[in-house]
């Protein structure tokens, strides 16, 4: 291992410990002591049935208002993110693609973007990025992902379609650089060819640092970004960990085995 | 004692000694008639219907009470577009500081100049709409205004202008009482953007007629200004002929009270009318906007989009109508009003209502009140973006639709300006 692979391991590690959540206003337990690291350059998939608390840990990870931690922690290269704000955990690294991409009316993509690029960069005491650069790498990034001019000048995801929405989502973690990546149910509602052109750009971000938590009912998504390690969630809890041909499993039988397997 | 005697009564004794200014023959008629209204019907009071959510009494009160003029002064605005400028310090009209009162496709003077003449076309206009709009709603302030306005600018518009022609209302004087009267009449095909910004004075009654011809275009944008402490009674009177269009915008930031009356008449088949306002308010801010359309002809389109935000307790008020009268088929009406709430001592106080009398057409209105949209402001902030700069982002999102009403992007420009500067004095 080089030496920036061992400073990416440590400082990109995703770690959760017995990760045990409640929603604050109902006194239900929806997450009962999660275990989970994802290292650096690693991409895990987490399937599981619905209501199993999947969304809700991606929610918890990035901050989301509404749950309360009654044990357990979460943190990433070592600094807790429990303890940050939601645009404190994105600063330091982590990024939730939505599951449903928020509509904004009336703020343009590339403001919101440029808005949201210098604020990650202001908290963490860089630069900012001047308009012109901004433009340039933007244009680029989204000529990848098929992400047109006009797009880019429409209010955020405001009349987007489903796979426009997704791309979107793609083209901000591609700007944003992040270290941990957790992607929601990426694919719902998405068409094969619009599943292809988001894994694609899901692939090209892919590298030796930056590790991914992808989130998902469906394995056929992860033929398209392969996963090194798959988890399925179900109760709150990880019940099983594999590779690859886990998802497989899933796919072929459901989750009924599974879950028998476990009681 | 009836509620109208007691009404008529203390109006007598408000207006004792009030007389109309002098003129020619025919303002004095237009002039006693407007205030042989003013008496009959009485100046507004609380108990009124259409003042229940906004007390009428700084408005109407012999006493101006002092407003300080803005201390930093009104910020520029619209000063990248080419206008035709025209200033008003105090409620009156200020040569020196004006362009002249000349352009190509129309005609533009004075109402204290043509007062003294004895013919002038505006003769079967001024005062017109106003008399008109007071059934079935009665506007007692705005028939005061007739009554005694000596100046404003009476424009006739007779082919396609492209300046925009501008109204700056400069506050100076922390006592003054402006009355201003503005005529507009655009001939068959004509189009004219009128654009308005400035606190104009401690008390503002303002009144705008604007006849708009077969095929003609009006578009307006107004900025009321940021002087907090004044107050103002506005009324916009409309009438559209056949393929004609009406449409305003009017942005309010700060200011104690103001009351925005938009009376606006569909006469003609095929014609749009649409009247969006946004307003940002804080503290003791009281925002009232009453609106009433009325649809009298076949296959017309109206709009009305509403946005207020409320923080510290700041007060908005809508009452909106669309009347769609007998034999006005194919209308096509559409009313929202909609308020976000920074915090719960605001409140939003909304009336909407729709009298429909034809059978085919087509009618909406919705009237919301809430907070901020969490779902945004996590997606914002997931993003990185700080909590006080994702809200405002957030408001900016709120009033997007209104704001979107103006077709121009540049005047749009300067609208957004103004709240983004708004909202950033009060991120602190």
């Amino acid at each position: 291992m080089t030496a920036d692979a061992r400073a990416d391991e440590e400082n990109n590690m995703l770690e959760i410990k017995g990760l045990k959540v409640k929603l604050e206003d109902e006194d239900k337990q929806i997450l009962k002591g999660v275990d989970l690291t994802v290292g650096a350059g690693k991409v895990h998939a987490i399937m599981g049935p619905n209501g199993s608390g999947k969304s809700t840990l991606s929610y918890v990870l990035s901050g989301r208002d509404g749950y309360e931690v009654t044990e357990g922690s979460a943190t990433l290269g070592g600094e807790d993110l429990l303890e940050l704000e939601a645009e404190e955990r994105a600063a330091l690294g982590l990024f939730l693609a939505f599951q449903y991409p928020v509509e904004i009316p009336g703020v343009g993509n590339m403001t919101f973007l440029r808005t949201a690029v210098n604020a990650q960069r202001k908290a963490r005491g860089e630069e900012e990025m001047s308009a012109a650069d901004f433009l340039k790498v933007i244009r680029a990034k989204a000529k990848t992902l098929k992400i047109d001019a006009d797009m880019l000048k429409r209010p955020v995801n405001v009349g987007f379609s489903g796979g426009e929405k997704k791309r979107n989502e793609i083209l901000q973690m591609a700007m944003l650089e992040p270290k941990m990546c957790i992607l929601d149910e990426t694919d719902s509602g998405l068409d094969v060819d619009a599943m292809k052109l988001v894994s694609e750009g899901v692939n090209a971000l892919r590298d030796a640092g930056r590790g991914f938590l992808v989130i998902t009912h469906y394995q056929r998504l992860l033929d398209h970004i392969k996963p090194d390690v798959v988890h399925i969630m179900a109760d709150g809890r990880i019940v099983k960990t594999g590779g690859p041909e886990l998802a497989l499993e899933v796919e072929n039988n459901g989750y009924a085995d599974i879950l028998a397997e476990m009681a | 004692m009836g509620f109208l005697q007691q009404k008529q009564e203390a109006t007598a004794a408000l207006l004792d000694g009030i007389s109309v200014p002098a003129g020619a023959v025919w303002i004095t008629a237009i002039r006693d008639a407007a205030m042989a209204r003013v008496i009959e019907n009485g100046l507004p009071h609380r108990r009124d219907e259409y003042w229940k959510y906004t007390r009428p009494d700084t408005l109407t009160a012999q006493d101006v009470i002092p407003a300080a003029p803005f201390e930093h002064g009104e910020a520029p605005m619209f000063d990248d577009i080419d206008r035709l400028k025209v200033v008003f310090v105090d409620g009156i009209f200020d040569a020196d500081q004006s362009d002249d009162l000349e352009g190509e496709g129309l005609t533009i003077e004075c109402l204290s100049d043509i007062v003294n003449k004895d013919i002038h076309w505006a003769k079967e206009l001024y005062g017109q709409l106003e008399a008109n709009g007071q059934t079935p709603v009665q506007r007692p302030l705005a028939a005061l205004n007739t009554a005694l306005a000596e100046d404003g600018i009476i424009i006739r518009v007779t082919g396609q202008v492209s300046r925009p022609i501008s109204f700056f209302y400069k506050h100076e004087d922390e006592n003054s009482d402006a009355i201003l009267h503005h005529v507009i009449k655009l001939e068959e095909g004509a189009s004219l953007t009128l654009l308005e910004n400035g606190p104009a004075a401690a008390r503002f009654n303002k009144v705008l007629e604007v006849y708009v011809a077969d095929k003609a275009a009006f578009n307006h944008v107004r900025a009321q200004g940021r002087d907090h402490e004044r107050r103002a009674a506005t009324h916009i009177f409309g009438r559209l002929g056949t393929e004609s269009s009406f449409k305003s915008f009017t942005l309010t930031v700060n200011g104690v009270l103001t009351r925005n009356e938009c009376v606006l008449e569909l006469t003609g088949d095929d014609a749009i009318a649409h009247v969006a306002g946004a307003c940002v308010g804080d503290g003791d801010f009281h925002h009232d906007d009453t609106v009433f359309v009325t649809h009298d002809a076949v296959a017309c389109e109206s709009r009305q989009v509403f946005k207020k935000v409320l923080r510290n307790g700041a007060t908005g008020v809508f009452q909106g109508k669309i009347l769609v009268k007998p034999g006005a088929q194919k209308t096509d009406g559409y009313q929202i009003s909609q308020s976000l709430l920074l915090d719960e001592d605001s409140q939003f106080l909304a009336k909407p209502e729709l009298e429909i009398y034809a059978d085919d057409v087509a009618c909406s209105h919705g009237s919301t009140s809430g907070a901020i949209d969490e779902d945004g402001l996590f997606y914002l902030r997931a993003r990185g973006v700080p909590k006080d700069i994702a809200t405002d982002l957030m408001t900016l999102a709120f009033l997007a639709e209104a704001v979107e009403e103006i077709e121009n992007e540049a005047l749009a420009d300067c609208i957004l300006t103004r709240l983004e500067g708004w909202l950033e004095r009060r991120r602190g």
